[in-house]
């Protein structure tokens, strides 16, 4: 049985694993050479962070798990990732959009969590939030860019927004793992405010509309997913699956 | 042309081919004759443009790296060769030619890259391969180029090969797990060195007596050994790795010459070569399809790009 933490720690990184490997995607595919570099190196880091996040599951799970049995050999039902981060890469407008939304909320997130209790959990937050705000001013700029640069960007970009719109409830809702970790786990709700507060100003400053209509999808952290993340998943273990207990 | 600027010219020349003679570098600004320029390009241009197709045929295995650190590792190695890709267009620049100019030209085929990029990654060992086979010729290649002419490739060449060598390490050690491993996980190391060992031989280019650009390019200082010399220097320090790992590289012909001190091999295949050299590899037009796509579909960012900057340069004057 995974206990409160163990769950905690899990959903985190479903979250960077299957985000990395959407941004993975774009390697050899970007609109600029310069951007296939920086979306891979965005990749690594956020891979870099699932791997911090497994390996603290591992030594918190009593079957001992290895971060790659977590990795590859969980099916979709047992990834508790939110859906925001497992849809897939759509246009670069929805990357980008998708990023700035994710990147806006990590950082406040890293910086609540350097204050966990739980003394790697912030250990972790305390390296991630400095990668995680280069990540933010990157976002940031490209939303300047679609936003104002051509009639085609802007329509792309408000069509990305319409489209993760309604993702955005879950990275505020508290789970239940969550609500028995006071202290070690953030309170989601707590950030909701100030992120929303952040997404509305910069908006403002570019003259885009939010979405007026609200709507929301969630289930990522109970295995409620979206049909993208099955395929994803098998691509992705294959080649551990169809070895079980090879080494590389 | 006048007499006065044929001998303003001939002055010109001489300069330049003394700093050839003296092993200075030429730099950006330097007079050099058209053909040496011309020559650069084609060289430089090629070798960025197959830093960036190499990307391909890697990135085919990073969403199915078998774990986490060996997908870190092929994401940092291929996001390198994006950079390299990246230094060497910029290097080609200083002779005059602009990235898209030169990505025009490998799109329309004028320009090539390594061909060795033509054939599929079919299994998880082709990426261990890869990195030993087809990185460790390139640096066998690129040391010799450290010492090039032109100012700007060999600093590229030198920043460059200390990557290069941490790939060539990565790509061995991907085999070394897989023949420590399962016999399937054997079988599957000695298939890829089956199948890329005589590309890797290949990208060394044509025997010296028929190479096209061989001998002007070592008179310019350009090229700096051989293709067969630098050929030889990689079987020879690359048989004695394989035979560490257990694995049979698909020659009858190798031998130890000690007469020579060198290993013997057997003939390359120029036909199949050619074949692939002139579109018919199994990728050739899967390589550029995909580059092709990559930067249609990426052109209306490239324009919002564009639009904002000018929009920001007039609200700076503004």
């Amino acid at each position: 049985m995974d206990t409160p933490l163990l769950k905690y720690v899990l959903g985190l990184a479903d979250d960077n694993m299957v985000l990395s490997q959407r941004l993975t995607e774009w390697c050899s595919n970007g609109p600029t050479l310069e951007e296939d570099i920086a979306l891979t190196n965005v990749a690594l880091d956020i891979l870099g962070r699932a791997r911090m996040f497994y390996q603290y599951a591992s030594v918190l799970d009593e079957q001992k798990r290895s971060e790659d049995d977590f990795a590859m050999c969980r099916s979709e039902r047992e990834y508790t990732n939110l859906l925001i981060h497992e849809l897939p890469i759509g246009d670069f407008a929805f990357t980008m959009a998708r990023q700035w939304f994710l990147d806006e909320f990590s950082q406040l997130y890293f910086s609540a969590l350097s204050h966990s209790k739980d003394e790697t959990l912030a250990g972790i937050a305390a390296k991630c939030i400095k990668e995680s705000g280069y990540h933010l001013v990157r976002s940031r700029n490209w939303i300047c860019v679609l936003a104002e640069g051509t009639e085609e960007s802007r329509r792309r970009l408000l069509a990305a927004i319409d489209e993760l719109w309604g993702y955005r409830h879950e990275l505020f809702e508290t789970t239940q793992a969550e609500s028995l970790l006071s202290g070690v786990a953030v309170n989601r709700a707590d950030l909701k405010d100030t992120w929303m507060t952040n997404i509305n100003d910069l908006s403002a400053r570019l003259n885009i509309e939010l979405p007026d209509k609200d709507w929301f999808v969630t289930g990522g952290r109970r295995g409620e997913h979206s049909e993208h993340l099955g395929p994803m998943l098998a691509e992705m273990q294959y080649l551990a699956r169809c070895f079980p207990g090879a080494k590389w | 042309m006048t007499k006065a600027e044929c001998q303003i010219e001939q002055q010109l020349l001489e300069q330049f081919e003394a700093k050839i003679a003296a092993d200075d570098k030429i730099e950006p600004k330097d007079w050099m004759p058209e053909a040496y320029r011309a020559n650069l390009i084609r060289q430089m241009s090629q070798h960025a443009h197959s830093e960036v197709i190499g990307m391909q045929p890697e990135g085919n295995w990073l969403s199915r790296a078998p774990n986490l650190h060996r997908k870190m590792v092929l994401l940092a190695k291929v996001q390198d060769e994006a950079g390299h890709g990246l230094y060497l267009y910029s290097a080609t620049e200083t002779l005059g030619i602009t990235r898209d100019e030169m990505v025009t030209a490998m799109h329309q085929q004028r320009a090539k890259y390594a061909s060795i990029f033509n054939y599929p990654t079919l299994t998880w060992a082709d990426i261990g391969a890869i990195g030993w086979l087809v990185d460790g010729a390139a640096i066998v290649n690129q040391i010799s180029l450290q010492l090039t002419s032109y100012g700007p490739y060999s600093r590229a060449m030198i920043k460059i090969c200390k990557e290069e060598s941490f790939h060539q390490r990565q790509g061995y050690n991907i085999l070394i797990k897989l023949c420590e491993g399962s016999e399937e996980q054997k079988a599957m190391a000695q298939d890829a060195l089956n199948r890329w060992w005589w590309p890797s031989l290949m990208m060394f280019g044509p025997h010296d007596r028929e190479s096209a650009h061989s001998q002007r390019s070592m008179g310019w200082k350009i090229k700096r050994k051989s293709n067969d010399d630098l050929r030889q220097k990689f079987v020879d320090q690359t048989v004695p790795q394989a035979e560490f790992l257990g694995l049979k590289i698909p020659d009858s012909d190798l031998a130890w010459n000690a007469q020579r001190g060198h290993y013997d091999f057997g003939d390359i295949d120029w036909r199949e070569f050619e074949r692939v050299i002139n579109g018919n590899g199994p990728c050739n037009r899967e390589r550029i399809r995909h580059h092709k796509r990559a930067q249609d579909e990426g052109a209306w960012v490239r324009q919002a790009m564009a639009a904002y900057d000018i929009k920001q340069a007039g609200q700076r004057v503004a």
